[in-house]
């Protein structure tokens, strides 16, 4: 790649933090604002900043494809995983309360585990579909 | 561009709005990825659409009309702007305002009712970006092929 001396370095310093800040949301989307969801595509918006300085190449070796795909289809069935384990901890589908003794606690258990599902399955698939875009070539015209 | 200063200023509308996981949403996803993502859709077509000789279609004219006014009747029945009597103000709302933090024990109550009272709306989305990532993997391709290393041609002299 080019050496854009200046944007490297800004990327470089700027991506842990949009990285750190995604976990923030992620994990800590029970007591501010924020959530699976927005952790998510923020983690994914690091990447794309990432393969806007550095090229596809680079982040596909560092997030490969494959590990993409795989993880879009874990978060989901962790979040059905949670469901089905609540259904075989003696309540109903989804219902976290009887997932720990602590009524509270399951439900906080629950919730984290359903938020990280969501969180990665949205991330793989924002990833996912940016190396969609980015990694076809331009039709030909004719 | 203009898709991005439109969600940006959507944000900081939910924000004064006092819905601020909203507003992350919006700034994270409209301001930020979909900019991309349409950016890398523009560079994958060609800049001139195709010449089509085929006559104006009066029938879809009449059909988005309709569709069009229909839609817009419906809105007169929306309650007005930060009416206390708004059905959304009635029927769940003041329960959940009240009692998720006794029932849940989380105190940001948007994550407990996407999450737990709520729950299989939010499994019905993750199952609808799930789905609409692997229609686009179907549509265009995971995008790896491109870096597939050619095979070496072999000279048989």
């Amino acid at each position: 790649m080019s050496p854009h001396i200046v944007l490297r370095v800004g990327a470089k310093v700027l991506i842990p933090v949009i990285l750190l800040f995604a976990l923030y949301i992620q994990f800590h989307g029970e007591y501010s604002p924020g959530g699976g969801f927005q952790a998510g595509i923020i983690f994914a918006a690091a990447l794309v900043l990432y393969t806007l300085i550095f090229g596809l190449d680079a982040v596909q070796r560092a997030v490969p494809p494959v590990a993409v795909h795989l993880l879009s289809a874990v978060g989901a069935l962790l979040y059905i995983g949670v469901g089905v384990w609540a259904m075989f901890a003696g309540g109903n589908f989804l219902e976290y309360k009887v997932l720990a003794a602590d009524p509270h606690l399951g439900e906080t258990m629950g919730i984290i585990l359903i938020e990280l599902g969501v969180g990665i399955t949205v991330g793989a698939v924002v990833i996912s579909l940016f190396y969609s875009f980015a990694g076809r070539t331009r039709e030909q015209e004719n | 561009m203009l898709m991005g200063i439109f969600s940006l200023l959507a944000a900081s509308l939910y924000v004064l709005l006092d819905a601020v996981d909203v507003a992350l949403t919006e700034a994270a996803v409209g301001a930020g990825v979909s900019i991309i993502l349409m950016l890398g859709a523009l560079v994958l077509t060609t800049s001139e659409e195709k010449v089509h000789d085929a006559k104006h279609n009066l029938l879809a004219l009449v059909v988005v009309l309709i569709t069009g006014g229909a839609l817009i009747y419906g809105t007169m029945d929306m309650p007005n702007f930060a009416d206390p009597q708004a059905p959304a103000h009635q029927h769940v709302a003041p329960r959940y305002v009240q009692d998720s933090v006794d029932e849940i024990g989380i105190p940001n109550m948007v994550t407990s009712v996407l999450a737990s009272y709520r729950g299989l709306d939010t499994l019905g989305e993750v199952l609808v970006i799930f789905s609409a990532g692997v229609a686009v993997l179907l549509l265009l391709g995971a995008g790896t092929y491109r870096r597939r290393p050619r095979p070496p041609r072999k000279r048989t002299k």
